[in-house]
């Protein structure tokens, strides 16, 4: 599918979905609590069959946190970026795309890891690379570490 | 002339006859075995010291290197060096190990070694001890050595040790079998279990030549089955280190490790020296029946030569093995012993009984 | 009430090793807690972060330019790609066209570090499987590929070669000869390597039928180069996505359904002969000009998010950039393919033996500097 397609059948799906023309790929940007079922039906209709999910970002965007998710289709080779934001800072939680796309599982620990946001329905959701008892979230603007981060 | 590099038998008989017409009977047996023990100590060392050495240059050989070329010349002296840092290097004592059986096991395995060489002729006349059921005594003896590696494993609680240990104890109880059955084999050949007689009845061929199609089967199950049983080459589960980084000798530091390290060396010299002994007739020259030109010839050459000859040439094969295979998987190697290797052992042994019983071999 | 018996003795039996983070087969600092039954692994529980630097929180602080000192301490034997990565993000942002020239010699730099890379995954692969011969054949052949990266990028490991704009400087004059020998040369001795290892009955028996994964478990886990062509998941970004010249040159995408260990071997030494054919469709071809555009001294990416895949050695590596509008971005996320093909060795290595972890993490190739960042 073209991108206008794309475009077409999403807003039809989701009618709050607020999408914004990339570089490559269409920007759909849908309340958190509305992505995992947009995920689902893009990745289970037909002629989208978004099966696989190449990146999975989360961003500090200082008032709130934002997760983006680019998923491609195997089949037909097209590529869409979902977005959410999450408007609670400290209790920042996104529905899991684990039962979806099962590489979402290592993405999603990396995010909770460095950035602090929950997902629901995660099947092992503990810190990815740092250590269990490890205080805040690296990633976050507004981390301090006298230590190891050197300001400049 | 007294000694005789061809036979040995008049040289060991006049220090017998010395030691017995100048003590007591039991002394003389004391300083007897005391002086054996110190010749096969010694020898132990430079054998396995010299192995270390060949299995270096024969890896770096395979692998387009030029190996150990640092200490004295051609690196001779390089395993002495190694030798000598190992025995410098701290003995780490395990927390919450069997200390007893943990300080044991290395003298488990490299006693089990030791206990074999007693019975390889060596040369015509050399050997410790003649027995009239060698071969029988060899299998025997060697299969102790899984003892060791088995106390090895447990007491240094650690579990890759443990999984090193029970993966070498199937291993060697699995392929005692089929060592043990071609080795028969041979002995349906050659009548008697006596390595002695063994070597003098192949004076006119060799056992591989003579029972045909039955001995070259039965050579190579040995080759495959000893292989294993020394732990080593493709069959080197026990010490697997890709997957358990050292088996059961993981814990093991310094010279108890050196210990460990020895006996598989020399573990694989004696299997190697057996194969040489009952295949390929041992100290005997290369003779063909009818050509005495021929035979006199290979003669000239002494019997030790000939017998260390055919040794190293049987290292040879087993490290040729070692650097070019890669390992197997437990549940395959088990599957080649039980379901290859066993049936056809046994079937060769009755085809050798019915080539023994038609006089069809040479 | 049965199950349950079952399940506590199945409990029971069970115990935990720990393999890792400093075990000869796991190729680095990566930590398996392994649940075992007899020699049976039951569970996988990989951990990472010992390596971990926070790549991602260092290039928030630095410099487009900087960034891609960073990039090749990732995944350090496919360098030269994400480098690649990172610069064909920021061009594109800019809108900037690369000469032709640039884009053969980098096309060409990449196949020759996929080759190099492919070789020390045989090598490491033999080791895995108790071959040790396989690795000085390895390393043997990629010292020559070395020795070109080192006489035009000055690097051999770590090069930097690429960078935002180009090239950092221009190739040296023996370059294409050099490359041009090495195929020669590698064209003859790769067959060594099936005669080797590829052939052996043992090494057939230890990879096939071993860490089976089909096409859609792998789609679904996202495994990607030559781990997803294994099992059938054409994921070639070279195809499917093609950046510097890949769309004009001919070359096959490996695929291989049976999804064993043995379809990934065969990919990547499939691999190896593709990339030959696209260097030397490439090579002789060079044409002259700048190695290099002329950037603005602080680059300054538009305010916009950016999102650039290319193909690694391991598998799709991508580049997310979201940019404020200032000199370094404002959040960046390197797609690690490892990270990403670790996620399945739970399910591939089930019911196996010990053995055969060893021989699936292999087959993966993980590079864990590249999977912690």
């Amino acid at each position: 599918m073209t991108n206008e397609q794309l475009k077409e059948k999403i807003l039809k799906l989701n009618s709050s979905a607020a999408i914004a023309e990339g570089k490559t790929y269409l920007t759909v940007t849908v309340p958190s609590s509305e992505l995992y079922a947009l995920a689902k039906t893009l990745k289970e209709s037909e002629d989208t069959a978004f099966d696989y999910l190449m990146c999975l970002t989360g961003v500090d965007y200082a008032t709130n946190l934002g997760v983006f998710y680019h998923i491609n289709s195997s089949k037909h080779n097209h590529s869409i970026v979902l977005k959410t934001t999450t408007a609670d800072r400290e209790n920042a939680e996104v529905d899991s795309v684990y039962s979806l796309w099962k590489s979402a599982e290592y993405h999603e620990r990396e995010v909770f890891d460095l950035l602090g946001i929950k997902f629901k329905n995660h099947p092992d959701l503990r810190r990815m690379f740092l250590d269990d008892d490890w205080v805040g979230h690296p990633l976050r603007k507004d981390y301090v570490d006298t230590i190891n981060i050197v300001e400049r | 002339m007294i000694f005789n590099i061809y036979d040995f038998t008049s040289f060991t008989q006049w220090i017998d006859n010395l030691l017995y017409s100048n003590l007591s009977p039991f002394w003389a047996l004391i300083v007897e075995m005391t002086l054996i023990g110190l010749v096969f100590l010694l020898g132990y060392a430079l054998v396995g010291l010299f192995l270390v050495y060949l299995e270096r240059k024969v890896c770096a050989l395979m692998q387009n290197r030029i190996g150990p070329n640092r200490v004295g010349p051609f690196g001779l002296f390089q395993t002495i060096a190694d030798l000598i840092k190992l025995l410098l290097k701290e003995l780490i004592s395990i927390k919450h190990s069997d200390k007893l059986l943990f300080n044991i096991a290395p003298f488990i395995v490299i006693i089990a070694s030791f206990l074999c060489i007693a019975a390889i002729p060596f040369a015509k006349g050399l050997h410790a001890m003649d027995f009239n059921i060698g071969v029988f005594y060899v299998m025997a003896v060697s299969s102790m050595g899984v003892v060791g590696i088995l106390i090895a494993g447990w007491s240094s609680n650690n579990k890759y040790s443990l999984i090193g240990a029970m993966r070498s104890g199937a291993q060697i109880v699995s392929y005692e079998l089929s060592v043990g059955l071609s080795l028969i084999t041979m002995v349906v050949l050659a009548g008697s279990m006596q390595f002695s007689t063994i070597v003098e009845a192949q004076s006119d061929g060799w056992f591989i030549f003579k029972g045909h199609i039955s001995s070259v089967i039965a050579f190579v199950i040995f080759m495959i089955a000893s292989t294993a049983e020394t732990n080593r080459g493709p069959f080197d589960l026990a010490e697997a280190e890709s997957e358990l980084t050292a088996g059961f000798h993981t814990e093991y530091s310094g010279i108890k490790f050196a210990f460990f390290f020895l006996a598989e060396y020399m573990n694989m010299f004696i299997v190697a020296a057996i194969a040489a002994t009952v295949f390929w007739g041992g100290w005997m020259p290369l003779h063909i029946g009818g050509l005495e030109g021929f035979n006199n010839a290979m003669d000239f050459i002494p019997p030790f030569i000939w017998f260390f000859g055919k040794t190293f040439v049987i290292i040879f094969l087993m490290m040729w093995f070692k650097w070019t295979f890669p390992r197997l998987r437990i549940d395959q190697l088990l599957t080649l012993e039980w379901k290859y290797l066993l049936p056809i052992n046994l079937i060769n042994v009755l085809i050798m009984a019915f080539l023994v019983l038609m006089g069809w071999h040479f | 009430m049965v199950e349950e018996i079952q399940k506590t003795i199945d409990t029971e039996e069970e115990y935990t090793i720990n393999m890792g983070p400093q075990h000869p087969s796991t190729h680095g600092v990566l930590r398996f807690v392994v649940s075992l039954k007899g020699e049976l692994v039951k569970n996988v529980q990989p951990h990472c972060g010992y390596i971990h630097r926070g790549i991602e929180k260092m290039c928030e602080k630095i410099t487009y330019p900087q960034i891609i000192h960073l990039t090749d301490r990732m995944d350090y034997l496919s360098a030269h790609i994400n480098n690649a990565a990172v610069c064909l993000t920021v061009e594109n942002a800019l809108e900037i066209e690369m000469p032709e020239r640039v884009k053969y010699i980098r096309t060409i730099i990449e196949e020759l570090s996929r080759i190099a890379s492919h070789q020390l995954w045989w090598c490491a692969f033999g080791m895995d499987l108790g071959g040790l011969t396989c690795f000085f054949y390895g390393l043997r052949d990629r010292e020559k590929i070395l020795d070109i990266f080192e006489e035009s990028t000055g690097g051999r490991l770590i090069q930097s070669y690429n960078c935002p704009g180009g090239l950092m400087n221009d190739i040296h004059p023996n370059f294409q000869q050099k490359v041009k020998d090495f195929i020669k040369y590698f064209r003859k001795v790769l067959p060594e390597y099936d005669q080797l290892l590829t052939g052996n009955v043992i090494f057939q028996e230890r990879a096939k039928k071993v860490g089976y994964i089909s096409k859609e478990e792998a789609i679904n886990f996202g495994l990607t180069g030559p781990s997803g062509r294994g099992s059938g998941f054409a994921c070639d970004v070279r195809k499917r996505a093609p950046y510097h010249m890949y769309g004009k040159v001919d070359f096959k995408e490996v695929l291989y359904t049976e999804g064993d260990t043995l379809a990934r071997y065969k990919v990547r030494i499939d691999e190896m002969w593709e990339s030959m054919k696209i260097i030397e469709q490439l090579i002789d071809n060079i044409p002259a000009g700048d190695y290099a555009v002329k950037m603005k001294p602080i680059i300054k990416l538009p305010e916009g998010e950016y999102f650039q895949r290319v193909e690694s050695a391991r598998g799709e590596f991508d580049v997310f950039i979201i940019s404020d509008g200032n000199k370094n971005p404002y959040r960046i996320k390197f797609r690690s393919p490892n990270l990403v093909n670790l996620t399945a060795i739970n399910a591939m290595s089930k019911d196996h033996k010990i053995a055969d972890l060893v021989a699936i993490s292999g087959s993966l190739d993980l590079v864990i500097p590249c999977m912690d960042r």
